[in-house]
């Protein structure tokens, strides 16, 4: 093994194993401990009930909304930022990390209030028959909120280090700006915008706080499927609360493993071969 | 296709990056941009491709004015510093990207065929397959050159095109590039600041110095006859010495040369180390020997002349050295220009 520069790999790695295994692991351990105290059958009859089922289909769906709508608004955010320089850009920078420093109550809180069908937006929406608040387009802002920066915050960097020269030299072979965008640019910030969007999604899927506020949290329409593992908790039935969590923990699983391929194979190119 | 530039002029903010430069470039010419870095010679460079916009002047493709055409419209192939290569893309994508994006449509077979033609050209058959990070850096310039070959440009424009390289690739690839050129009789610009660069691979050299020409010519031309003190010192080692003028006579101790059109006063003798003979006795500049550096194939001198100034010189390699010894130096092909 070659001599390392810094001393304390027993010292450091000693304290990231326990660390991990202390927050992550003992909790997660303890859950799917729990969700294994039911049998088989009480499992599958708890994560497979129709409420149990309308909340995934209603969490996913408004989590692929939210993701998708941020796919596109997180980009041009990141774009913007990065590409153009104008008053205000670095305050526009700073207010992209808001969701992450507030309280996503708070934000819950205040997204209901506007959104509301006498809001500063909810009652011009009214206005035209969109009712935002207490339906899952609520659900669906609420995920956007709180998963914005994840976007933002993976591809700007990578937007950052792009080499001018290769959009010039685009365009010396003649292409237009949107082939440049998409045969150039965008195949660049796939890894990065695929880790963003994997992020966004797994953190709307998990997101409580902001939703159950603006969400109306009606059974089969409007409840999210953290909601209902936290309604479980609040009846003392820890085993039924743990076998619906464990079914979001086995979806995150399964996505951060997809992620990981998809970006293995989308930076296949800059293996050295 | 001939080139003309007509008084071109670029400020970058309050910094005059070109002024005023007018220069043809005839029809199959390869023709060197040669100066220090800020002589404005990539600025000019990206104005004939069409990567910035002069302030002022003109550029002509052929007799058509082509000073607004916008870069994809202008058909120039263009070589960029560090490759500029499409990472994701294989070396065969990359060559094809010009073809593919092109609005005159070819097949599919058509493009591969094409490819396959012109790897064949920059002798890189078989490497289609591989990313840009897979190649060495000598390939990744010639797989550049490919792609800008692709889309049949009118004009081939290089940027410090072997910048990046080790001396002996970037050599084997100058070479190599002329060939191309000779073959494909494609007017050729690139810029350098590499003046053996310049004098080995151009048919004419362009010399600028801070976003001015200062002299153009063949490469005899220049180094026969470099126009000003700039020229001389920037073309290779130079060595210079005060003299004083009178008469069109340049004196340096009791020695003199021709200094035809240098007006009375001080001026400055410059001379190539080459063109030096040292002499035991008889006369020339008097000068005392003070080090040597050996070379493979020569030995250069550093002297001082007796009122102090340095000389450097090529000798052969059995010139024996003998500190403070002192002789004469004799100069052939001395240049004088004013001080």
């Amino acid at each position: 093994m070659a001599r390392r520069i810094l001393p304390g790999l027993p010292l450091t790695l000693g304290i990231t194993l326990v660390y991990v295994a202390i927050i992550v692991v003992l909790p997660l351990g303890a859950l799917i401990f729990k969700a294994a105290s039911l049998g088989p059958e009480d499992y599958w009859r708890i994560v497979s009930s129709e409420r149990a089922v309308a909340s995934y289909r209603i969490t996913i769906l408004c989590a692929l909304a939210a993701t998708l709508f941020n796919l596109v608004f997180g980009l041009a955010l990141a774009w913007v930022i990065v590409r153009y320089r104008f008053p205000g850009r670095r305050f526009v920078d700073a207010l992209v990390d808001l969701p992450f420093a507030l309280p996503t109550a708070v934000a819950g809180i205040a997204l209901t209030t506007l959104f509301a069908s006498n809001g500063w937006f909810g009652a011009p929406l009214a206005a035209i028959g969109i009712k935002v608040a207490y339906t899952p387009l609520g659900i669906i802002i609420a995920m956007a909120f709180t998963s914005l920066p994840f976007i933002v915050r993976t591809v700007q960097p990578v937007l950052e280090e792009l080499d001018p020269a290769l959009e010039e030299a685009g365009q010396t072979l003649g292409a237009s700006d949107m082939e440049i965008f998409l045969r150039v640019i965008l195949p660049q910030l796939a890894p990065a915008l695929l880790a963003g969007l994997s992020l966004s999604f797994a953190r709307s899927l998990g997101e409580f706080g902001a939703i159950i506020f603006i969400a109306g949290n009606q059974p089969f329409e409007t409840e999210i499927t953290a909601l209902l593992a936290f309604i479980r908790l609040e009846e003392y039935d820890y085993p039924a609360s743990a076998a619906i969590a464990s079914v979001m923990l086995i979806a995150a699983f399964t996505m951060l493993a997809v992620t990981n391929l998809l970006q293995a194979r989308a930076l296949r190119y800059t293996v050295k071969g | 296709m001939k080139i003309r530039l007509d008084t071109v002029v670029k400020t970058f903010d309050t910094f005059r990056a070109v002024h005023g430069v007018s220069l043809d470039i005839e029809s199959g010419e390869l023709v060197a941009l040669l100066g220090p870095s800020g002589s404005g010679k990539t600025t000019i460079l990206r104005m004939v491709a069409g990567l910035e916009f002069p302030d002022g002047g003109a550029i002509y493709f052929g007799d058509e004015n082509a000073t607004d055409i916008e870069v994809r419209h202008r058909g120039v192939g263009f070589v960029f510093q560090h490759y500029a290569l499409f990472p994701h893309m294989t070396v065969g994508e990359n060559i094809a990207f010009g073809m593919k994006v092109s609005k005159t449509r070819r097949s599919a077979a058509e493009i591969s065929s094409r490819v396959e033609h012109l790897l064949r050209l920059v002798q890189l058959e078989g490497l289609q397959d591989r990313f840009p990070a897979q190649i060495s850096g000598g390939q990744r310039q010639r797989v550049a050159l490919a792609r800008a070959l692709a889309v049949d440009p009118k004009v081939l424009l290089l940027d410090e095109p072997f910048g990046a390289l080790d001396a002996n690739v970037r050599r084997d690839l100058r070479r190599w590039l002329r060939k191309i050129h000779d073959e494909l009789g494609i007017t050729t610009l690139f810029v350098t600041h590499d003046q053996a660069e310049a004098l080995d691979l151009a048919d004419r050299v362009v010399i600028l110095d801070k976003g001015k020409i200062v002299q153009t010519g063949t490469p005899e031309e220049v180094c026969r006859a470099p126009a000003s003190a700039f020229v001389m010192n920037f073309l290779g080692d130079a060595n210079r010495l005060k003299v004083t003028v009178s008469g069109e006579k340049a004196q340096i101790q009791n020695v003199t040369f021709d200094a035809p059109d240098i007006a009375d006063g001080p001026a400055e003798l410059f001379f190539r180390p080459a063109d030096v003979t040292w002499r035991e006795d008889g006369h020339g500049i008097q000068a005392t020997i003070a080090r040597v550096i050996d070379r493979p194939d020569s030995r250069r001198v550093l002297a001082l002349t007796v009122d102090g100034q340095p000389i450097e010189f090529d000798a052969a390699p059995e010139f024996p050295f003998r500190a403070d010894a002192h002789g004469f130096v004799e100069i052939r092909r001395p240049r004088v220009y004013p001080a």
